[in-house]
């Protein structure tokens, strides 16, 4: 009110109604206007300055009682080189589980193993086909990328690349933007979209982004490579699981892998059967790489198409729980 | 002179009536609009319980009409920067009976479409975690930037140049009016008395405001573009998407601005100074982005069709011939030609015609963003079956209530604010008084917005 009376003070020519009217009052006046235009500009700056600081304030006000991200120290070889996760999936001997007329197994001990949703197929068996007719199977975990399209695009680094080279996600973080499930050009993630029915005894698992029990609602779900296995000394479900011993898992830096059988050197295996990775042209370079085939070292005729589908065998449902298709 | 006061008073009051007189029809309007925007609330409530499952949206098509929805309002949030900010670098006079609206509708719909993000969220609950753990690396946060950034700008465009005019509200209606009102047009006029040296600051202001607020506009719909192109998805892969969201977003703006303008000219018998003129050259601006968006979309076409890439088949055959074929035709012809149709035709060349347009304008423009959004998750990424998606009564309930909290803050703000450019408008009526020769009569020589330095 007082900038508004000096300003009439100073300024007796205007009248207060026409006043208002800017092409009416053509005296000098005081500096107050600009100083108010100049106040309101340097406000509006001033709102806009501290966004880049914001996080580190948010963060220090939130750390205080937050536990830190569960994730267990990178395996290491005998010299100290962190371990660098792979999977070697050998088509030749992978028939979808026809040979056992069973649902894939790799999905199943993975289902089981990890207490999926029903409809999540961590690792799920496409069935693409080949250029003179016939199918193959194709067991596609998360691949594991090198340079993850998915981890590039998460807001809040909720889903990050680990030293061992995996790809995991945190769903104590996970906003359920799924800007990630757009950018992971192999569908291999998961949304609950809703309660989904699991069994009790998941509810009483210790979560870690390596072993994503129990599930969080709206929040992504996918493959987390089972590192927590391996450290222990243990193979993935999917790879134990294998009646064709198809899946091999290993560490590259040390050069080995294994399907629980036999032990080979990674580099000469994927070189001497010119394994490839899917979408190679992406970019992307996945950690998950496979020998061309169709299943005929299992006996597999590629012209005889079909698996049989995967079953979830949560049948007890919690209170309020649903299903839905991917 | 006389006559000169005697237009400046009708217009004046033509500015206050809104604040002045309100019907029965406003109230049924605003409990109308609640009721709607109620429904949405519940709607929510069910989607907070049981989860995004109550939508259509499943793994495999994992955005739908939320996304759509936001693109499509982050559009239309360009119409007070076009109108205003361009118009007014180009000095088009003839803008400012509109500029305030579409300042009105710039504000307002980027509180919208920032809402239908945080409605898709799987957990809005963890919505801080960007600022928290904000990487700046994630077209998200770029969304989240750019989007915060102009909602500041824009509301700073939209309350400067306002300001004489709310000067005059507080001056017109001091003891007039109820207690809130003068307190608050005491506070936002912000001791404005309209000397020489405010009105300096003021078109300083303006000019400083008006060139900044096309970059960060610019900005805005790229970055919205960003987070589809960033991706590996086919039909995303586009270096154009920026452009193209851009032009799209004007072309939206202009579409909802004569809507709106239609509107609230019949509302509050605006017709002498919204007259069919503005709606005509809008018109011809809507039929000039109508072409800009038939070339970026044969441009876009083209490059991905005469390669036929992986996915380019089928994303083509599900754009013209199913899937989405009915709403994509609509899109090219009744969103992209008929504009230019009714523009160029005398018959239609007036405020019914180009009403006529902009309606199908916005409606094919939100038609647009949903068939991107959607064809674009749905070209298949492995060997499976393409997945179909079809929002739920949930979805259409949060369009429904998105838009009627678009209606509604309208509706408030007109009956808050001057929704004429009061000052503006005299001041381009005496500058068209002083014509038809170009040289300015001594009387006007002093420092003055319209034409002055800094404008």
């Amino acid at each position: 009110m007082s900038d508004r009376a000096d300003g009439r003070r100073d300024d007796p020519g205007a009248e207060r109604g026409a006043s208002t009217a800017p092409v009416e009052g053509r005296h000098g006046g005081p500096q107050i206007g600009r100083r108010h235009v100049l106040r309101l500009l340097g406000l509006g700056a001033l709102s806009v300055a501290p966004l880049p600081v914001l996080p580190t304030l948010l963060r220090a006000a939130v750390d205080i009682d937050e536990p830190p991200r569960p994730q267990a120290d990178a395996a290491r070889t005998a010299d100290g080189r962190i371990r660098q996760w792979t999977m070697i999936i050998d088509l030749r001997s992978c028939d979808g589980c026809q040979s056992v007329d069973k649902p894939p197994r790799c999905t199943a001990a993975c289902i089981e193993g990890h207490f999926a949703p029903e409809p999540m197929e961590w690792i799920e068996i496409f069935e693409g086909e080949l250029p003179g007719g016939g199918t193959q199977f194709i067991p596609t975990p998360c691949q594991h990328c090198q340079n993850p399209p998915c981890v590039n695009v998460c807001p809040v680094a909720a889903t990050f690349s680990t030293p061992e080279g995996t790809v995991l996600i945190d769903q104590d973080r996970c906003i359920g933007c799924r800007i990630c499930m757009a950018a992971c050009p192999y569908d291999r993630r998961f949304f609950n979209w809703g309660n989904a029915p699991v069994p009790p005894e998941s509810l009483l698992a210790d979560y870690s982004p390596e072993h994503q029990i129990p599930v969080r609602k709206g929040t992504v779900m996918k493959c987390d490579f089972c590192p927590d296995m391996a450290r222990a000394g243990t193979l993935p479900y999917c790879v134990q699981a294998c009646p064709q011993r198809a899946i091999y898992y290993g560490d590259l830096e040390e050069d080995i892998a294994t399907n629980g059988k036999v032990l080979v050197s990674a580099s000469r295996f994927l070189t001497e059967n010119h394994a490839y990775q899917l979408k190679e042209e992406l970019g992307t370079k996945p950690r998950v790489y496979y020998i061309p085939g169709h299943g005929a070292a299992a006996g597999r005729d590629a012209f005889t198409p079909g698996r049989q589908p995967t079953e979830w065998p949560w049948v007890e449902r919690v209170e309020g729980a649903v299903t839905w298709q991917r | 002179m006389a006559a000169l006061s005697a237009w400046q008073e009708r217009l004046e009051e033509t500015a206050l009536a809104p604040v002045r007189r309100t019907g029965l029809r406003y109230w049924a309007l605003v409990a109308f609009l609640l009721a709607v925007i109620g429904w949405g609330v519940y709607a929510y409530s069910i989607q907070l319980r049981d989860g995004l499952i109550v939508t259509g949206m499943r793994d495999r098509i994992s955005w739908g009409l939320y996304i759509a929805t936001f693109v499509f309002f982050i559009g239309i949030s360009h119409a007070g920067t076009l109108i205003s900010a361009i118009l007014r670098v180009s000095q088009a006079r003839w803008r400012t009976p509109v500029t305030r609206m579409a300042e009105f509708i710039t504000v307002v719909a980027l509180v919208c479409g920032a809402s239908f993000v945080i409605i898709d969220l799987g957990r809005p609950d963890r919505v801080l975690n960007v600022f928290v753990y904000g990487r700046w690396q994630s077209p998200i946060i770029w969304d989240v930037l750019a989007i915060t950034t102009y909602l500041t700008a824009s509301i700073t465009y939209l309350f400067v140049p306002m300001i004489p005019d709310l000067a005059l509200f507080r001056d017109r209606l001091s003891g007039r009016t109820s207690r809130w009102r003068g307190w608050l047009y005491r506070a936002v006029a912000i001791g404005w008395v309209g000397n020489v040296a405010q009105r300096r600051s003021l078109g300083t202001a303006i000019g400083v405001l008006m060139i900044l607020i096309i970059p960060i506009a610019v900005s805005v719909h790229t970055v919205v573009s960003w987070v589809f192109a960033m991706t590996l998805r086919v039909p995303w892969n586009s270096a154009l998407f920026g452009a193209f969201f851009v032009a799209g977003a004007i072309f939206s703006g202009i579409a909802m601005l004569i809507i709106v303008m239609a509107i609230l000219r019949r509302a509050y018998s605006l017709q002498e100074y919204v007259t069919e003129k503005h709606f005509v050259y809008l018109g011809y601006l809507m039929a000039a982005f109508a072409g800009i968006m038939i070339y970026a979309n044969i441009s876009e076409l083209i490059t991905h069709g005469y390669k036929m890439e992986e996915g380019v088949e089928f994303q083509f055959r599900q754009l013209f011939l199913t899937q989405f074929g009915p709403l994509f035709w609509f899109y090219l012809l009744g969103g992209l030609v008929a504009p230019i149709v009714l523009a160029l035709l005398p018959r239609t060349r007036n405020v019914p015609g180009m009403v006529l347009a902009a309606g199908l304008v916005t409606t094919a423009m939100w038609i647009e963003r949903y068939i991107i959004v959607v064809s674009g998750l749905r070209v298949p990424l492995m060997p499976y079956e393409p997945a179909s998606y079809a929002p739920t009564w949930v979805e259409w309930s949060m369009l429904a209530a998105g838009l009627a909290l678009f209606a509604l803050l309208i509706t408030i703000f007109t009956k808050v604010f001057p929704i004429i450019a009061v000052w503006e408008v005299a001041e381009d009526h005496e500058a068209m008084l002083a014509r038809p020769d170009i040289a300015r009569p001594a009387a006007l020589k002093t420092p003055e917005l319209a034409e002055g330095a800094g404008r």
